[in-house]
């Protein structure tokens, strides 16, 4: 896997000319995967924190989908107390870490900052609480007061299916609590979408797998690789054996272009390419083509599209059916994208692609516009060149595993109460397998934490804790 | 692991965080909110004896000065005692303290100064079942007018007597309240030691006058056109408090004489600032009216933080450990030789260290070098003042240094000798002795 992006098409082992690595300098490689955002100076981390009006019942608060208590974590980083600080955070949310790096906190906590109304500037929470996981994971543990302490052991045995940000966030709450996990996860490393899909300049230096490693520090914590649901273990035999089961297993489909031609050469997944990328050590040795499409309009395009501009492609255009402002990806992420000089293109679908010797070297688009809420074509067609074409239109729950089938879903994902409970017995579920939200990291976090606390309560009654939180099925 | 529970006077709290008597510890419903949002202990608003309660102006009571971002740094209230009924407070005192019996409950007292009113409350005071007594000599205002606050606290003879007599008339651990309005802080606390004070706190408010409104030319805050002095606090008085508090620890005659800190404690640093110097606990007030109750949480998080970095498994492990580094200034060492320096790194290129030092210091930061803007200290006139350091907007970018022995001094071209020597042995000093 390592340096290799995954070639596409069933013609994959054809070569593709255009697709080539090494088209940049050691020095440019370098520079293009370096943080993307670097964290603030000692100097900058007490202005801004001193920025913070300590509110009650803060907005920011309010807006965090772990409920982090934002202005007790700032106050104690102005106050010297940094290790408070990271207790304050990771408290809520166990990913604190990777949550500062990642969070789109411009549609978050930073814009519900009541400093935005008479300045346009919110304090920077996302560069504080990043200030302050880093001095804690730079220093863990004094083995004296670890933060966290696993209560004694009560006999009970759960199951998680992925050892995503949602599963290991239900992984560490219940083995807090005393209780014996073992997850269950597919790929060779865990981490899910925090190891294989988030961009590389967000998480430098293999922090995702750092951050793991402390959380999984905690004790009782059994991860079991290599093991797919419905392929290796079933859900009927872990129900058998578990006293309940945690489902963070993602989306593992993505969505078809429903054209003609779309198994050329040069056309793939845009999470295949995402994750190939976070697999290589040497940037240069990863192959780019000259001229990039990406089709789609979340988080996931502006990663692709992005990345490929930094590994040295010519030109990137992302192309989405409707306007800018309806794209999934914020104004932010757009921006960014175009600062990194990709185009974007608006009011488009694939129509076709047109190939040479197996591989792509047109794409076709038809114009559209929106007819009484529908799209429609409008008759009018433009083409680009391209010998990439990646697909970041959309991914899918797979339901790999029969004892699914009767698990009730909405809109094509689990559904499950505000507790996190399935509609099947001793299941519960979180994260983006899940309906609800909008497939934020720090959403998935939360999941976990609420259906532990949900699980703790109900193989525990006598021991019971009141749930401060309860999952938001609104959005 | 630190263990933030404290017994201070005999009065046992989860930890060291209690609230100073003041309109945050008014009334039961307060109090609650307190108790929930962590605070170690209370010590209740300051009883009146039975009988009318006095009356508070209706607006406004208190004055602010602040800092650069609007920030509060100092407080001023004309508040008087509870305006309320004194069984209303009692009765209140006493259902607190049923429902949170782990809290220290500490009730505030202002009667004359006359043996029989001491006489008729202590009893009542000591049926709600609280922990302790504090006694108010200390407001400066509208009692003092009338015999009592800092009209007592300013004489050391009062304090014994109505001391003498609480310890007398009640079974209650007795902590009085001392005013800085004073010349001297040790005659009223040597007064309230000499009486039997189970400890002593301070400091309470400091005789203040905010400002001027300049449209109208009125004082400011004023009520309805008049205004009078108040009581000053907030994070501004706290150098004041820990003055007073060092010169209490240091008198052998009270070195075992608790003390609670009070004035200006906002961050947990603050607190440990004076328990170095000698407290046993501190009582809070200004920050909580600026910030709310929940700040206690970060209080005690970066108490036990700190403590647990340093090995202190209780605030007892480090109580007055700053007192011995306190002298006289005629002790100090006069060989002892500092040079400002200036990092360059830091260095924001805003030029206040060199006009400071330039109008009102020793003109030793430069203003340019080569026809460039830079700022530099020059050893040769750098009196080692520290002034640069103050008023830089750049944390650690200019930072003291100290000469080795050995190592010349640009400014007097002398040898640092590395030897102690101070002003009592100084030629200079007509009254000097011999070394």
């Amino acid at each position: 896997m390592e340096g290799q992006v995954i070639n596409f098409g069933p013609n994959a082992t054809m070569p593709q000319p255009n697709i080539q690595p090494g088209r940049l300098s050691a020095c440019q490689y370098a520079d293009n995967f370096s943080d993307a955002h670097p964290p603030l100076t000692s100097v900058q981390v007490l202005i801004e924190a001193e920025r913070c009006y300590y509110c009650f019942d803060a907005p920011c608060v309010a807006a965090c989908p772990t409920g982090i208590d934002i202005p007790s974590f700032i106050r104690r980083i102005g106050e010297g107390n940094e290790r408070g600080a990271a207790q304050a955070i990771l408290d809520a949310n166990i990913f604190g870490g990777m949550c500062a790096r990642v969070c789109p906190t411009e549609v978050l906590c930073e814009q519900a900052c009541v400093r935005n109304t008479n300045e346009d500037k919110p304090v920077e929470i996302g560069l504080l609480q990043r200030h302050a996981t880093d001095a804690y994971f730079a220093a863990p543990e004094r083995d004296d007061s670890p933060l966290f302490t696993r209560a004694a052991s009560t006999g009970k045995r759960i199951a998680v299916v992925g050892a995503g940000p949602a599963g290991l966030a239900c992984a560490h709450r219940l083995a807090v609590l005393g209780h014996d996990m073992v997850v269950f996860e597919a790929r060779p490393k865990p981490g899910g979408l925090n190891e294989y899909g988030l961009a590389t300049y967000k998480t430098t230096d293999g922090f995702a797998q750092k951050e793991i490693a402390w959380l999984l520090a905690i004790g009782g914590i059994e991860v079991r690789y290599g093991q797919a649901l419905g392929e290796h273990i079933t859900l009927a035999a872990l129900t058998d054996s578990f006293d309940a089961v945690f489902l963070g297993m993602g989306l593992g489909g993505v969505n078809a272009l429903g054209i003609a031609d779309e198994q050329v050469g040069g056309v793939g997944n845009a999470v295949d390419f995402i994750a190939g990328l976070r697999q290589a050590s040497d940037y240069s040795a990863v192959p780019v083509g000259k001229r990039v499409v990406v089709l789609g309009g979340g988080m996931t395009a502006v990663d692709a599209a992005v990345q490929s501009k930094k590994l040295g492609a010519e030109e990137v255009t992302i192309v989405y059916r409707r306007d800018e402002q309806r794209m999934p990806a914020s104004a932010h992420e757009r921006e960014w994208a175009q600062l990194n000089g990709v185009s974007i293109r608006t009011w488009s679908v694939i129509k076709s692609l047109t190939a040479n010797t197996g591989a792509v070297t047109f794409a076709t688009f038809s114009k559209v516009a929106e007819v009484d809420g529908r799209l429609q074509e409008t008759g009018e067609h433009w083409s680009l060149a391209a010998d990439t074409v990646l697909k970041a239109i959309g991914q899918t729950l797979v339901l790999a595993d029969a004892g699914l089938a009767a698990v009730k879903l909405r809109a094509g994902r689990i559904d499950v109460n505000e507790e996190g409970r399935t509609s099947l017995p001793k299941v519960w579920a979180g994260g983006d397998c899940t309906f609800g939200g909008r497939d934020l990291t720090v959403e998935a976090v939360d999941h976990g934490r609420i259906a532990a606390n949900s699980i703790h309560n109900a193989l525990l009654p006598a021991a019971a804790r009141p749930l401060t939180r309860v999952r938001d099925l609104t959005a | 692991m630190a263990n933030l529970t404290t017994t201070f006077a005999g009065i046992t709290s989860p930890n060291p965080f209690w609230l100073a008597s003041a309109p945050p510890t008014d009334k039961e419903v307060n109090v609650t909110r307190a108790f929930e949002a962590g605070w170690g202990g209370v010590v209740w608003k300051t009883l009146g004896e039975e009988g009318p309660p006095v009356v508070n102006v209706n607006g406004p009571r208190y004055g602010a000065l602040y800092s650069a971002d609007r920030r509060l740094i100092g407080f001023n209230n004309i508040e008087l005692i509870t305006d309320r009924p004194l069984q209303t407070n009692l009765d209140e005192i006493a259902r607190v303290k049923r429902v949170w019996p782990d809290r220290a409950m500490v009730v505030s007292i202002m009667v004359p100064c006359d043996e029989a009113a001491w006489r008729a409350i202590l009893p009542r005071v000591e049926d709600t079942g609280c922990d302790g007594i504090e006694l108010n000599f200390g407001c400066p205002h509208g009692m003092s007018e009338r015999g009592m606050g800092s009209a007592v606290g300013q004489v050391p003879e009062y304090i014994e007597m109505v001391t003498r007599w609480c310890k007398q008339y009640s079974k209650l651990p007795v902590i009085v309240k001392l005013t800085p309005n004073i010349a001297d802080i040790k005659p009223p606390a040597l007064a309230a030691h000499r009486g039997g004070a189970d400890a002593v706190s301070l400091i309470n408010t400091i005789n203040s006058v905010m400002g001027v409104d300049l449209d109208s030319l009125l004082i400011t805050p004023n009520t309805g056109g008049t205004g009078s002095h108040g009581g000053y606090c907030g994070p501004a008085v706290k150098p004041i408090a820990q003055a007073m508090v060092a010169e209490i620890a240091r008198t052998a005659a009270m070195k075992n004489l608790p003390i609670s800190g009070i004035g200006g404690v906002t961050t947990w640093r603050d607190a440990a600032e004076f328990i170095a110097l000698g407290c046993g606990n501190v009582q809070v007030c200004t920050a909580a009216m600026t910030y709310g109750f929940k700040i206690v949480q970060d209080m005690c998080s970066g108490l036990a933080n700190y403590m647990d970095g340093k090995g202190f498994e209780s605030i007892d492990d480090f109580r007055g450990r700053a007192v011995p580094s306190i002298v006289d200034w005629n002790q100090l060492n006069l060989n002892h030789i500092e040079k400002a320096r200036i990092d360059q790194d830091l260095c924001i290129q805003c030029g206040r260290c060199h006009v400071v030092c330039e109008d009102t210091s020793h003109q030793a930061i430069t203003a340019t070098k080569n026809g460039k803007r830079w700022f530099e200290v020059v050893d040769d006139e750098c009196v080692g003042c520290n002034l640069c350091v103050s008023v830089c907007p750049v944390p650690q970018c200019i930072t003291m240094h100290a000469l080795p022995a050995g190592a010349v001094d640009a400014r007097t071209g002398l040898v640092v000798s590395g030897e102690y020597a101070n002003w009592t042995t100084h030629p200079n000093n007509p009254a000097r002795v011999a070394a």
